[in-house]
C-alpha cells in the first residue's frame, strides 16, 4: 500500500499529541478502530477514514473530511462523534481534513462532497469511534479509582463514580486512556440515550460566519499573493486572433500574461489591476465552432432530438403493445432550459507551485480530483500536492469540477508565486458548466379502470459524462437519467417511484458544445418536472384526484406513499380554495430520501405567486434536524427560483446572460411560507442536501393548472 | 494617497482614486468579511455602512469616501441585535451572503428604529442568498427587532 507524504506528515503532526486519538478505518470486513500510537509506525497500512483527538486540556478536535458549503456537515459529523463519546459540546472543535487517502467517502470512493452522501457514509464509523473512546475513558477512570468499570458513567466530558462521588474530566483521563487497548466492537448507545443526535444543535460555524471571520476561497491571503483574471472566449470553440500583451503589462500592477487552455490569464498585484489589464489586453476572438447557436436553436435541437431513435436504458414489459391496447393514451412534451449554479461565492482557487511541492487553497467539493489535476499540471505526483480546503460559498455541484484549480496552478507555475485565480460574476455565469437543458416526450396508457399500465419515455439532453471526459457506453449516460432509471452500480438510487408494468426509457444525447455538470440533485429535478407534471395530466385523464392516482401506482412503495399522505394532510389537500388559487402535488425520491410537496399558488394577471409550500420528508433516522429543515427550505427556494425565473440565455454561439442583472434569481418577497414535516422513520438513511429540489417545480406547475386550467410544460413558467 | 476611516481606524492607502472601495477594504486592509458577489450593485454581499447608511462597496469609488466613517461587518459589535438574532435563529448556511445581509438589516433598523419587522423585510429584495436562507432571514429580522426593542426599554 502506498504511503502518501501528505498523510504521513499529517499523522505525525496531528497524532503526536499526548492526548487520546481514535482513528476509524474502513476495511472490507467493517470498521477497524485504532489509536495514535498504533498509527504512527505504520501509517502506510492504516487507512483511517476519520478521527478525533482529545487533548490533555479536554478539547475534542474532530477532523472531518467533507467540505462545508452551508449544509452544516461539519456540525452534523461533530454531533455524531460527540454523542457517542459523551463529549461536552462546548469543547468540540471541528477541523477540515486535508486531501489524503484516509478521507475518501466510503460511499463514493473519493474525497468528494456530493450526492448527499456525507452523513450516510460517516454515520456508523464515527459512532463506533466515539463509543470506543468513551469505553476507554471509562476504563481509565475505573483503573485509577480501582473500581469496576460498570460502576462508572461518562457524561458531558467527564467520568463519574457515583458511589464515591469522584469524577475526572476527559482531558485528565486522555493520556491514561491512550495506553489502553481500543475495543473493536464498542457498545453503541440506544436511540433513547442520544443527547445531540436528533436534537437541535447550533452550527459550529455560526459565530465566525456572522462576524465576517469565516475564510472562503476568495479570502485566501498569502505573503506576496498575486491575482489572475482570465480573458475567456465569448463563444464555444473561439480562439484568440490577436491580443495586446504590451498594453496589458503597461497597466500599473500587472506583472504577466499567461495563456491557459481556458483563456488568457492576466496576473497582477491586485484585483482591480488584473481587471484593468484584462481590458487592455483587448483580445479579438474568432467566431467559434457554432456561431449561430442561441437559446432558440438549442431548444429546437433538443426537442427535435425526441424524434430521433434513442439508446434504450431500460424496457420492462412491453410498453408498445400495452399502449396499443390501452383504453386511453396521452402524450406530452416538456422542456427545461439550462440553469446556472451562480454560487454566491464565484469560482476561484489559489495555488503556490514550488520546486518539489504544490499547495492549493480553495473551495472544492472534490479534493481527490483537485489534488490529481494539480499534480499533473505542476509536474508532481499527487502526494506532493497539499489541498487546503476553505469554506465554500455554496457548492451546488459546481465545485466538484477541477477546471478552476487547473488555471491557478498554471498561473502560479508561470509566475513562481502564489496566485489566486478569481472569477468575476460574469465569468462565473458565462463559463459555468450548467444544469443540462432537457426535452422530454412521454407517452402513457391507462386501462379501462383508469390505472397506469404503460409509460414510454424519451429524453433529449446534453451529456454530463462527456463533459467529465468519461466514456459513454451504448449511448447511455446514467447521470442524466437519474430520477427515471439508474444503473445497478449507481451510488445513488434514483429511479421512478411508480410501479408501472410496461415501462421504457430512451436517451438521445446532443452534440452541441454546451458544457454541463451536476447541479443540486443532478438531473433529478428537470426529470421530475416532466414525470410529475405528466402524472398530474394522467390523473385528470383518468378522472381521478392527483393524490389518489399516484397512490394507486405506489402499492409497493410505502415510503413514497407515506410522504404523500403526510403532505396531503398538512396542506389541507382537497379543501376548496377561492377562484384563481390552486394546489399542486408532487413527490420524488433521490439519494435515498423521499420527499413530497404541495404548493399553494395564486395566479393573477398572468403572475404566479406561491403562497405556501408544504414538504414531507422521509430520510430515515435524522441526525441533525435543524440542518435538515434548513436544507429543505433552501432547496425549495432554489427550485422555485428555477421554476419562476432562471434561464441561461445563449446567443452567437456563446452565453448571453452575464450577471444578476440579466440572470434573474428569486428575491425575498417571492419566497413563500415553507412548512417542513419530518416523517418519523427507522428506514435506511438517505441524504438531505438535494432531495428537496425535485418535487417543487412540478408541484407549483400543477398548482397553476389547478388555479387556471392551463397546462404549462416548460419552466420558467410563462402564462 | 487616499485617507479613509474604517471601523474607527484611520488608514492611508496608495491606490487610484477610482478603485472600488470593496477591493481596498478586502485586499489592502485585509478585512475579508465584506464579500464580492457581482460587482454591479445587484447582490448585496459587499454591503457596508458609510456614515451609518448601507452602501454597496463594489460601486463606491474609494476617492469619494474620504472624510466619512466606514463600518464593515468586523466593525459591527458582536453583541449587535442582528448578530445575536442570527445566531439564535440559526440563519446562516454557507454564510457568504450573510455579512452583507446583516449590514443591510442593521442599517435599516438604525435608520428607522420604529419600523416593524414586516417593513424591514419588504426592503430586502435587493440582497441575494443563493442558499435560500430567506425564511430564516425573515425570522432573524423579527428576532433582531425584538431584541433591539427590549434593549431600548431597559
Ligand atoms: S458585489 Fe456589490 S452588490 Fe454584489
Ligand atoms: S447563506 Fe449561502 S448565500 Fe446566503
Amino acid at each position: 500500500m502506498k504511503t502518501s507524504f501528505s498523510r504521513r506528515e499529517f499523522l505525525k503532526g496531528s497524532l503526536a499529541a499526548s492526548g487520546l486519538t481514535i482513528i476509524a478505518t474502513l476495511t472490507p470486513e467493517g470498521v477497524k478502530l485504532a489509536k495514535a500510537s498504533e498509527a504512527k509506525g505504520e501509517a502506510s497500512t492504516l487507512k483511517p477514514t476519520a478521527y478525533y483527538e482529545i487533548t490533555p486540556q479536554g478539547t475534542v478536535k474532530v477532523v472531518v473530511p467533507s467540505s462545508e458549503m452551508g449544509q452544516g456537515i461539519h456540525t452534523t459529523l461533530a454531533m455524531i462523534v460527540a454523542d457517542e463519546l459523551e463529549a461536552d459540546w462546548g469543547k468540540i472543535q471541528v477541523i477540515q481534513a486535508p486531501a489524503a487517502d484516509p478521507f475518501k467517502n466510503v460511499l463514493l470512493d473519493s474525497q468528494l462532497t456530493v450526492a448527499s452522501a456525507a452523513t450516510r457514509g460517516w454515520y456508523v464509523p464515527l459512532r463506533k469511534a466515539g463509543a470506543a473512546g468513551r469505553a476507554m475513558l471509562i476504563e481509565a477512570a475505573a483503573q485509577e479509582w480501582k473500581v469496576p468499570a460498570s460502576e462508572c458513567t461518562a457524561e458531558k466530558g467527564a467520568v463519574r463514580h457515583a458511589k464515591s462521588g469522584r469524577s475526572l474530566n476527559y482531558g485528565e483521563l486522555a493520556p491514561k486512556a491512550a495506553r489502553l487497548q481500543v475495543p473493536q466492537d464498542p457498545q453503541l448507545k440506544k436511540e433513547s440515550e442520544f443527547k445531540y443526535i436528533g436534537k437541535l444543535m447550533p452550527r459550529v460555524d455560526g459565530p465566525e460566519k456572522v462576524n465576517g471571520k469565516a475564510i472562503f476561497g476568495y479570502d485566501v491571503d498569502l505573503p506576496d499573493i498575486h491575482y489572475a483574471i482570465l480573458a475567456r472566449p465569448p463563444a464555444y470553440g473561439a480562439k484568440p486572433d490577436s491580443f495586446d500583451e504590451k498594453a496589458a503589462i503597461a497597466v500599473d500592477g500587472v506583472v504577466k500574461v499567461v495563456p491557459t487552455p481556458r483563456g488568457i490569464a492576466v496576473c497582477a498585484k491586485n484585483f482591480p489591476a488584473a481587471l484593468k489589464g484584462r481590458k487592455a489586453l483587448n483580445v479579438k476572438w474568432s467566431a467559434g465552432s457554432h456561431p449561430d447557436m442561441d437559446s432558440a436553436s438549442i431548444e429546437k435541437a433538443l426537442v427535435s432530438g425526441l424524434e430521433q431513435p434513442g439508446a434504450n436504458a431500460i424496457t420492462r414489459g412491453d410498453p408498445k403493445k400495452a399502449l396499443a391496447q390501452a383504453a386511453k393514451v396521452l402524450e406530452a412534451t416538456y422542456y427545461v432550459p439550462c440553469v446556472a449554479h451562480a454560487t454566491m461565492e464565484p469560482m476561484n482557487f489559489t495555488a503556490h507551485v514550488q520546486q518539489d511541492r504544490c499547495d492549493i487553497w480553495g473551495p472544492t467539493q472534490g479534493q481527490t480530483v483537485a489534488q490529481m489535476v494539480a499534480g499533473q499540471v505542476a509536474g508532481l505526483s499527487p502526494d506532493k500536492v497539499q489541498v487546503h480546503t476553505t469554506l465554500l460559498g455554496c457548492g451546488l455541484g459546481r465545485r466538484a469540477a477541477p477546471d478552476f484549480v487547473v488555471d491557478a496552478v498554471i498561473a502560479s507555475k508561470a509566475l513562481g508565486k502564489p496566485v489566486k485565480v478569481v472569477w468575476t460574476r460574469e465569468e462565473d455565469i458565462q463559463h459555468d458548466l450548467f444544469r443540462s437543458a432537457v426535452a422530454h416526450k412521454i407517452k402513457a396508457g391507462l386501462d379501462d379502470q383508469g390505472r397506469l399500465i404503460a409509460w414510454d419515455h424519451k429524453v433529449s439532453c446534453f451529456s454530463i459524462l462527456k463533459h467529465m471526459g468519461r466514456p459513454i457506453e451504448n449511448g447511455i449516460d446514467m447521470y442524466v437519467l437519474w430520477g427515471l432509471h439508474d444503473a445497478p452500480q449507481s451510488p445513488a438510487k434514483s429511479r421512478i417511484a411508480y410501479g408501472i408494468p410496461n415501462f421504457s426509457v430512451e436517451l438521445v444525447l446532443s452534440d452541441l458544445p454546451v458544457p454541463v455538470t451536476p447541479w443540486r440533485s443532478v438531473q433529478n429535478a428537470p426529470n421530475a418536472f416532466a414525470t410529475e407534471c405528466f402524472m398530474d395530466e394522467l390523473a385528470h385523464l383518468a378522472g381521478k384526484d392527483p393524490l389518489a392516482f399516484r397512490l394507486e401506482s405506489l402499492k409497493d412503495n410505502p415510503r413514497a406513499r407515506r410522504v404523500l399522505e403526510t403532505v396531503a394532510k398538512s396542506s389541507d389537500w382537497g379543501k376548496p380554495l377561492p377562484q384563481g388559487r390552486g394546489r399542486g402535488i408532487a413527490q420524488h425520491m433521490c439519494f435515498g430520501s423521499y420527499v413530497a410537496q404541495v404548493a399553494d399558488v395564486s395566479v393573477k394577471d398572468g403572475k404566479v405567486t406561491v403562497n405556501r409550500v408544504d414538504v414531507a420528508v422521509d430520510c430515515g433516522p435524522v441526525v441533525n434536524p435543524d440542518a435538515l429543515e434548513a436544507q429543505i427550505q433552501g432547496a425549495v427556494v432554489l427550485a422555485l427560483s428555477t421554476t419562476l425565473k432562471e434561464e441561461v440565455k445563449f446567443a452567437k454561439g456563446g452565453v448571453a446572460s452575464a450577471n444578476f442583472g440579466d440572470y434573474s434569481v428569486i428575491r425575498m418577497s417571492e419566497v413563500p411560507e415553507i412548512r417542513v414535516h419530518i416523517v418519523n422513520s427507522t428506514d435506511e438513511m438517505g441524504g438531505i442536501g438535494e432531495p428537496g429540489v425535485p418535487p417543487l417545480a412540478p408541484a407549483v406547475t400543477n398548482a397553476v393548472f389547478a388555479a387556471t386550467g392551463k397546462r404549462l410544460r416548460r419552466i420558467p413558467l410563462a402564462l | 494617497m487616499i485617507f479613509i476611516n474604517v471601523n474607527g481606524k484611520d488608514y492611508q492607502v496608495d491606490v487610484p482614486s477610482d478603485t472600488p472601495l470593496l477591493w481596498v477594504i478586502r485586499d489592502r486592509l485585509k478585512l475579508m468579511g465584506t464579500k464580492y458577489g457581482c460587482g454591479i450593485g445587484e447582490c448585496g454581499t459587499c454591503t457596508i455602512h458609510i456614515d451609518g447608511k448601507a452602501q454597496r462597496s463594489c460601486t463606491v469609488e474609494v476617492g469619494k469616501v474620504q472624510g466619512t466613517k466606514i463600518t464593515t461587518i468586523e466593525g459591527l459589535s458582536e453583541n449587535h441585535p442582528v448578530k445575536r438574532a442570527w445566531i439564535e435563529e440559526q440563519v446562516v448556511q454557507c454564510g457568504y451572503c450573510q455579512p452583507g445581509v446583516i449590514m443591510e438589516v442593521a442599517s435599516l433598523m438604525a435608520e428607522n428604529p420604529k419600523a416593524d419587522a414586516e417593513a424591514i423585510i419588504r426592503s430586502m429584495d435587493d440582497v441575494i442568498c443563493r442558499c435560500g436562507t430567506y425564511p430564516r432571514i425573515k425570522k432573524g429580522i423579527a428576532k433582531a427587532v425584538d431584541i433591539a426593542r427590549k434593549e431600548v426599554r431597559k
